[in-house]
């Protein structure tokens, strides 16, 4: 798929040479009913890679058998040049695959600081050092003042993370994938119930987080899409209709059948 | 990873992020109020009767009990029903390994928690297996099977129990040390303990170990997402705390001079987990207070100086009380004082919330 | 082990297990669809072993009108207590459900021993089943265990043809798998929910009573049982009537030649079979459903 693209010209990056993320064949059955079917696509660095289609086309049951939360029927996904499918999540985590969720999971009872701190801990656990209190671990700070910087978070890092705005809590459930140091983001629908002002931020965030990561991004905000994305894979009942960068996406016959079709 | 050859200073680092917050949310009174009921509690002895002196003894040890299994439901968020089995294991390990001739605290103490952490290892691997009322049932499970060991088996002395007919001692080159056959010296080693178990599981809570505990608690989905194993942290968390009630378990056999298998019974764990729901859960004071309340709330509805006849009723008693308790203070005694504090009173976020000290 | 022993065996294994099959599934409905872990449910056993022994007396041989009439008082029963107290569960977490129901276990505990006292009771088998029929040269096999199996089996397949064949169990199958779908469909939950647990209740109350002349009657009773059904709905899975019958079945045969082999250690047997389950299958042997 990446060598299609390699003629790719315009506004849109060039991707790496060779992807970090793949996704190879994969499928998944929930009791007969095919959720995926036979999907393959893949992220490299530099890149923005969209993940679009109407309600239950099975792209949450992408994102996590590409996390790890979910095993698949059929397939496999390698991830810089290992084939983790049989990988759990956490070790997928550790080896540099982060994602964010759709409904917000952050810690809402710990500082924003924390937040972070306790999700970079996972790289550096230390856990036998009992006698010392986290607030010591000068490395997990500094990464998490990284990140939630990154992220656009700076203001105060002390308050509750409950106390933050919506759009502030979905920047830092960014923030917290980030302190993870990954190198690929699987981010399922960052943008939920953002008004213009905070999806404009995001999406800046985004496209800057893009030189140093793979990024897969899930989302329902075709607009946004369009902006940032520097491919776009259709999914419709679990399959891919189609796999391209924008301008042609925008112009295919099946993907316009798909949406008007669904009166989207 | 970033390489932390930069690590600037702890003093740096705060300066950077503006006040690092407590690690703990600040009860009222901090470390102060612990400390003042640990010498009240020492205190205690000059002015009460030894009957009421036992009952302290016995609430202290209850209380080492309850916080043993705060750690778990509180700070790691598993609710076990089967925690008695591990006081009795260590209760029994106690009296087993004493014989006849008594035995030394430096081998009966640690036989008695490594006997509970054992067991704990064993049904934790397999209990963690599960989640949710599963993992509650599966407890309550093993616990009855540890039950039934020690009441069915000649191993485990049956149904009445056995009796520990010398008490443990400290002797070094002949020397008597510590006797905990004297009321006194029982009386301090267990006000002893209990701080110390006290302090040890505030320090847990505070480390790395028990901010990720806490973060298992509110979202394990999402620390499995960040990268942590999480079984290996409740795993180990199972464990601490059932070691902990190995510890009870000793003292209990140490001050009863026996044991019998109701130790191990669910109403045992009941019991417990009663104590932390009364006491506020998530917090270690609360665990304290609540065995305190539990003991004292027990002592009134069996006794017959107070209530006459309706003291054999006590179950009935109870029982309605616990619903009245549990259904309009489901936050406890601790709850009940924080709300009763306001809400008006602005609190820094805390780095992690879960179990105060 | 001769062959008329190890049959006898066969069918005491049998007979407990559907026994306790009778217990269990009412749990496992009332958590598969309510969602409520109820640790009183043993006491509902209990209470139907002593109801047994309180219409004795009225009823003399007259023994099905006797459970007939047990079950209809452990209904009512049942319906006032969800309406009075466990509509109230429902809303809270696991920790206060286990400690509201555990006293509940208390009050109940006290209640009878005001109104029956605590003393053990037998509860003769009506005459029309006494004795038994012959196995092999020495062996008796007593009519009423035989009446027990069959009257726990009759209503074994009763439920299965309720949950399978009629609305009220489309509904209460529905409710096992998603609770806001149903109340979404204008389904009136409450009542449904309200009868689920009488029926709950009236199963383990039949049980007891079924069981009052084999095991006699005796206030511990509520709380042995209720454990080991906890262990056959981990086996079995929670809400899954066919994982309840096949775990009480299963229970049933190795508490029974545990018994047999094992003397004294019998007791651990159930405890291994539910710690191999968990090794093997941590979900339960049926996947969730029925």
């Amino acid at each position: 798929m990446s060598a299609v693209l390699a003629e790719a010209s315009g506004p849109h990056a060039r991707p790496a040479s060779s992807p970090l993320l793949e996704a190879i064949g994969l499928g998944r059955r929930f009791r007969g009913l095919a959720a995926v079917d036979q999907v393959s696509l893949d992220l490299s660095v530099g890149e923005i890679h969209a993940v679009i289609g109407t309600n239950g086309a099975g792209k949450s049951t992408l994102v996590n058998m590409l996390s790890g939360e979910l095993a698949p029927s059929a397939g496999s996904v390698r991830f810089d040049g290992d084939d983790v499918t049989r990988w759990s999540q956490p070790r997928r985590a550790r080896a540099g695959i982060g994602r964010s969720y759709q409904r917000t999971t952050i810690f809402g009872e710990f500082s924003v600081l924390e937040n972070c701190r306790l999700a970079a801990q996972a790289n550096a656990p230390h856990a036998w050092r009992v006698w010392e209190p986290a607030s010591r671990d000068l490395r997990g700070v500094r990464t998490a003042q990284r990140a939630l910087a990154a992220a656009g978070l700076d203001g105060d890092t002390a308050r509750t993370a409950a106390t933050l705005s919506h759009g502030a809590k979905r920047q830092l459930e960014i923030a917290m994938c980030l302190a993870t140091e990954p190198r690929a983001l699987l981010l399922d629908e960052p943008l939920a119930g953002m008004g213009a002002e905070e999806t404009g931020r995001m999406l800046d965030l985004l496209v800057g987080l893009k030189a140093g990561h793979a990024i897969l991004l899930v989302e329902h905000d075709m607009d946004a899409v369009f902006r940032v994305a520097d491919r776009i894979t259709v999914m419709v009942n679990g399959q891919v209709i189609a796999s391209d960068v924008p301008e042609r996406i925008r112009n295919d016959r099946a993907v316009q059948l798909a949406y008007l079709g669904d009166g989207h | 990873m970033a390489s932390d050859a930069a690590v600037a200073s702890p003093d740096e680092v705060v300066a950077d992020v503006g006040a690092l917050p407590d690690i703990a949310r600040r009860e009222a009174g901090g470390w102060l109020v612990p400390a003042a009921a640990a010498l009240v509690a020492a205190a205690l002895p000059l002015v009460v009767s030894p009957y009421a002196q036992d009952l302290v003894v016995r609430i202290a040890i209850y209380a080492i009990f309850a916080l043993s299994l705060e750690l778990l439901v509180g700070a790691t968020g598993l609710v076990s029903l089967g925690h008695a089995a591990f006081l009795g294991l260590g209760a029994y390990a106690t009296v087993l390994g004493s014989g006849d001739s008594g035995g030394s605290i430096a081998l009966l103490l640690p036989l008695a928690i490594a006997a509970a952490a054992a067991y704990a290892v064993v049904v934790g691997a397999l209990s963690l297996r599960t989640r949710g009322v599963y993992f509650i049932m599966v407890t309550l499970a093993f616990a009855q099977m540890a039950y039934f060991v020690v009441h069915d088996t000649k191993a485990g002395g049956g149904s009445d129990g056995i009796f520990l007919y010398v008490k443990p001692t400290l002797a070094i080159a002949g020397k008597t040390l510590v006797d905990l056959g004297e009321r006194m010296t029982l009386y301090y080693s267990v006000l002893v303990a209990l701080v110390a178990t006290y302090a040890f599981i505030a320090m847990l809570l505070r480390s790395r170990f028990g901010h990720a505990l806490a973060g298992i608690r509110v979202n394990e989905q999402r620390m499995r997402a960040a990268g942590f194993s999480t079984t290996p942290y409740k795993l180990a968390a199972f464990v601490v705390a059932g070691a902990l009630a190995g510890l009870a378990g000793f003292l209990l056999a140490a001050k009863d001079g026996a044991v019998n298998p109701e130790l191990l019974s669910w109403h045992e764990s009941g019991a417990v987990l009663l104590m932390l729901i009364f006491g506020g859960i998530g917090s270690l004071r609360g665990a304290v207070l609540g065995a305190v309340a539990f003991t004292l709330l027990k002592e009134v509805f069996q006794s017959e100086a107070l209530l006459g006849p309706l003291a054999q009723h006590w179950q009935l008693t109870l029982g309605l009380t616990i619903i009245a308790f549990v259904a309009a203070l489901p936050r406890g005694l601790i709850g009940l004082g924080t709300r009763l504090r306001g809400l008006a009173r602005a609190r820094p976020a805390s780095t992690t919330a879960g179990t105060p000290t | 082990m001769s062959t008329a022993t190890f049959l006898v065996q066969c069918l005491n294994a049998v007979q407990y297990g559907l026994l306790l099959f009778l217990v269990a599934s009412g749990l496992t409905l009332i958590f598969g669809i309510m969602g409520v872990i109820n640790l009183a449910h043993g006491s509902f056993y209990m209470i139907g072993a002593y109801l047994a022994f309180a219409l004795a007396p009225w009823f003399g041989d007259w023994f099905v009108t006797r459970l007939v009439a047990g079950v209809v008082l452990a209904a009512v029963f049942g319906y006032l207590l969800e309406w009075a107290f466990f509509s109230f569960l429902y809303d809270r977490d696991h920790l206060q459900q286990v400690l509201l129901t555990y006293a509940l276990i208390l009050v109940f505990e006290e209640l009878r021993s005001l109104l029956v006292g605590n003393d053990v009771h037998g509860v003769p088998a009506p005459s029309w089943l006494a004795g038994g029929f012959r196995l092999g040269g020495l062996m008796e096999y007593p009519w009423y265990r035989v009446f027990a199996s069959a009257a726990c089996l009759v209503v074994a397949l009763a439920l299965y043809a309720v949950v399978n064949r009629t609305r009220l169990g489309m509904m209460i199958r529905a409710g096992a798998s998603n609770r806001d779908m149903v109340r979404g469909l204008g389904v009136d939950i409450r009542r449904l929910y309200r009868i689920v647990f009488a029926g709950g209740v009236a199963l383990a109350a039949l049980a007891g009573m079924i069981a009052a002349p084999l095991s006699s009657v005796y206030p511990g009773m509520g709380s042995s049982v209720l454990i080991i059904c906890f262990v056959v709905v981990v086996i079995g899975g929670i809400g899954s009537i066919t994982g309840a019958l096949v775990a009480s079945l299963l229970v049933g045969f190795v508490d029974t030649f545990g018994k047999v082999f094992f003397a004294e250690w019998s007791g651990v047997g159930v405890y291994v079979l539910m710690a191999i389950v968990l090794i093997w299958r941590p979900e339960g042997l049926m996947k969730r459903g029925f």
